[in-house]
């Protein structure tokens, strides 16, 4: 199964979208943010209202005076981005039906792992169980790299983050990631995605029909972090995106009304070492004594492959 | 002026009471999430909305935080937003109280005072809204529930003055005004609609065309303290446009608001200052009291933020003695913090009063007038020896 990507008529249909997230934030270079943003806005035509939690995009794209947006953009707090795009879309459902507004409008959260695996868990499973009509997006960078890459419950089992020190004791990360798509899906929402920057067709694609879905769609796209996880060319992220992809580590699959679907498979997958080993958060992991480390996380990203597969085959 | 026909006299509980101030307001957006004793305020929300009655769009959060985040979306986005809580929820929506005030957001808000756990009570004090005194909250409380009626519509003209835009906080005790019945009287439909009239905000996230950043970074080299200053401002400006909605208000109701309510205070000796129900309890001592020629009266604060010093200096300066009777206490504080505020208001006039401070009532425990009567005679007593036995007294407390 090949991926087709977008030839260069393609992208340019799409370019007129691309100042609505402008250039002159504060996010690192090579910082895997700002392409969600500018991929998944790629994905609508329709006015946007965006919505962020603190973390690093916020604080890097709006450093008062400045503003990187050109759509209506509200952060409010950590917790809370899926609970403010609820009351903005309510707001406008009210204001619709008040005959104040005559216009469609699309709501989008940009939000880390930290605003949505963790603490903003809670609000995101009320606002998509309420059904509010809203893309959330999750730019997962795998750890709370806002404050100096602390553990999350996304982060990787074996990676080094400051909270999950490498000692005599301690190989990183004892836990693997949660599944927060599966986790998603539970809420029975119309639309759920996987996608990954290095595949922009793909993630696109998946950004349209979550703006195109009435009701709520959640993206989960995986976002390389230069300094997080600890590579040095910061043009290196998308390879490293492609990477998760290939090894089968972040596999590219959407839930449309409940049935699970691949939309890339690898025609072989890849050892997952060809994505732990050109980052720096996983380097302890090649010594002799973390070869255990290493199998066992092999064996994961095996078992969770193929239980996506099952799922896919309606086997599950 | 309204006549007497356009006036609707019923019997219901404070809660029912807030509960119809909502519907005549009619909201765009309710975000609410239901906590004891405040519940059925809650639940006559989602009825309105089901009957019709309500157009609102009714947002049943899964907690607290949800229910003020959903409101600072909603006004952020141009609309009018309300809710109603009590105690943990008020504390558990503690940091987007904050984000509330800071940004600017009108948002209306009933609190049906409760106390804290632990250990988990679910009776009246006031230690929820006072846990929130510094939140940048507009404060208003309620004697029953006609004030909190009352207190409700005006709070929606209050918080969206152009000269203010602060979200307002509507207080009233939980169970004994939420769920006492009482006389009130309503006003029409059309009046309140009139009264409170359109929401014209000054910024819309919906407004596509021109673009804001609500909420942005403002941690390194930016505006923050500045902001907060506009914000204190805010609250200054707040004090004038508190009273001519209160005086517009009395055009329409008959009903008068000021900062407090004076009771027989003029020619009083000593005086009890309450906030709440109290107040009913303590007009009645009063009364009693002034039978037997003892010159005793109550001032009711009615706005605790912006907190009216001057003010209550004024009314008090000449008076021997001052209780503050309180249902909230900040533990390593000498009394609780409306001893504190007052005592620092009437410091700087020179000659002033004994103040001293009784805390009562702490997780529901009854307020009976024997209490009142033990306050009083303790401050007509300090009035006449020039200083009090002890500066903070516990009434009703159990001795073990």
């Amino acid at each position: 199964m090949r991926l087709k990507e977008f030839s260069v008529e393609e992208w340019e249909g799409l370019s007129h979208n691309g100042d609505r997230f402008t250039p002159g934030h504060r996010l690192c270079a090579g910082c895997g943010a700002s392409i969600v943003v500018q991929q998944v806005l790629l994905g609508t035509d329709k006015p946007v209202v965006a919505c962020c939690p603190t973390g690093c995009l916020q604080v890097s794209s709006t450093l008062y005076p400045f503003t990187s947006w050109n759509v209506p953009y509200i952060h409010s707090g950590f917790v809370n981005a899926a609970s403010t795009i609820s009351g903005v879309e309510a707001a406008y459902r009210a204001l619709s039906a008040r005959g104040k507004i005559n216009r469609e409008i699309k709501f989008v959260v940009f939000a880390g792992d930290g605003g949505t695996y963790d603490i903003g868990f809670q609000a995101l499973s009320g606002a998509l169980e309420r059904g509010h009509d809203m893309v959330y997006v999750c730019y997962d960078n795998q750890a709370y790299m806002n404050t100096g890459i602390q553990r999350s419950s996304a982060t990787p089992a074996g990676a080094w983050t400051t909270t999950t020190a490498i000692g005599t004791q301690s190989s990183g990360k004892r836990e693997y990631e949660k599944d927060i798509c599966l986790c998603v899906a539970a809420h029975r929402i119309p639309y759920v995605a996987q996608a990954s920057p290095s595949h922009p067709k793909d993630l696109i694609t998946k950004a349209q029909k979550a703006f195109n879905t009435k009701g709520p769609a959640y993206l989960n796209i995986l976002s390389p972090c230069p300094p997080g996880w600890r590579y040095d060319d910061t043009g290196q992220g998308i390879k490293l995106a492609q990477l998760a992809v290939e090894t089968g580590y972040w596999p590219l699959y959407e839930v449309e009304d409940g049935i699970w679907r691949l939309t890339y498979k690898p025609d072989s997958k890849r050892p997952a070492t060809d994505w732990l080993k050109p980052q720096g958060r996983f380097s302890h992991l090649f010594r002799e004594e973390n070869q255990s480390v290493l199998a066992a996380f092999q064996q994961e990203v095996d078992k969770r492959w193929e239980e996506l597969l099952a799922r896919c085959a309606g086997a599950i | 002026m309204t006549t007497e026909t356009e006036r609707k006299v019923t019997i219901i509980t404070g809660n029912q009471a807030i509960a119809e101030a909502m519907r005549q307001i009619n909201p765009d957006v309710a975000a609410v999430y239901p906590i004891t004793p405040q519940t059925d305020v809650a639940e006559r929300l989602s009825t309105f909305v089901a009957d019709g009655l309500l157009d609102t769009v009714y947002v049943p959060v899964e907690s607290e935080h949800s229910a003020m985040s959903a409101c600072v979306g909603a006004a952020a986005a141009g609309a009018r937003a309300v809710t109603a809580t009590s105690s943990q929820g008020l504390a558990y929506m503690q940091e987007v109280l904050y984000i509330a005030s800071g940004l600017r957001l009108p948002i209306v808000m009933a609190n049906v005072n409760r106390a804290l756990s632990a250990p988990i009570n679910i009776h009246c004090d006031h230690s929820d809204s006072m846990g929130a005194r510094d939140s940048g909250w507009i404060q208003l409380y309620s004697e029953n529930a006609q004030e909190a009626y009352d207190n409700v519509l005006q709070a929606v003209r209050i918080a969206e003055h152009p000269d203010v835009s602060l979200p307002v906080m509507v207080n009233m005790d939980g169970f004994i005004i939420s769920h006492g019945s009482e006389v009130v009287e309503l006003l029409d439909d059309k009046v309140v609609r009139e009264f409170v009239g359109e929401y014209q905000p000054a910024f819309s996230l919906l407004d596509v065309d021109h673009p804001v950043t609500i909420g942005p970074f403002d941690g390194l080299h930016g505006h923050f303290f500045e902001h907060k200053k506009a914000q204190i401002e805010a609250m200054d400006r707040a004090r004038k446009v508190i009273l001519d909605i209160g005086r517009e208000f009395a055009s329409l109701s008959g009903r008068s608001y000021g900062f407090f309510e004076e009771y027989r205070l003029a020619d009083a000796e000593v005086a009890v200052v309450v906030l709440n129900s109290a107040a009913g309890t303590g007009k009645i001592v009063v009364d009693e009291l002034r039978e037997q020629g003892l010159p005793v009266g109550l001032l009711k604060l009615r706005v605790f933020r912006p907190f009216p010093s001057a003010e209550l200096a004024d009314a008090l300066r000449k008076l021997k003695a001052v209780g503050v009777l309180e249902r909230a206490v900040s533990p390593g504080l000498e009394g609780g913090p409306v001893f504190a505020e007052l005592r620092s208001a009437l410091f700087d006039i020179g000659i002033s009063p004994k103040v001293v401070s009784f805390i009562y009532g702490l997780g529901g425990r009854e307020f009976r007038p024997e209490h009142a009567k033990e306050a009083f005679s303790s401050l007509l007593s300090t009035g006449k020896i020039g200083h009090a036995s002890n500066l903070v007294n516990y009434l009703g407390l159990r001795r073990r």
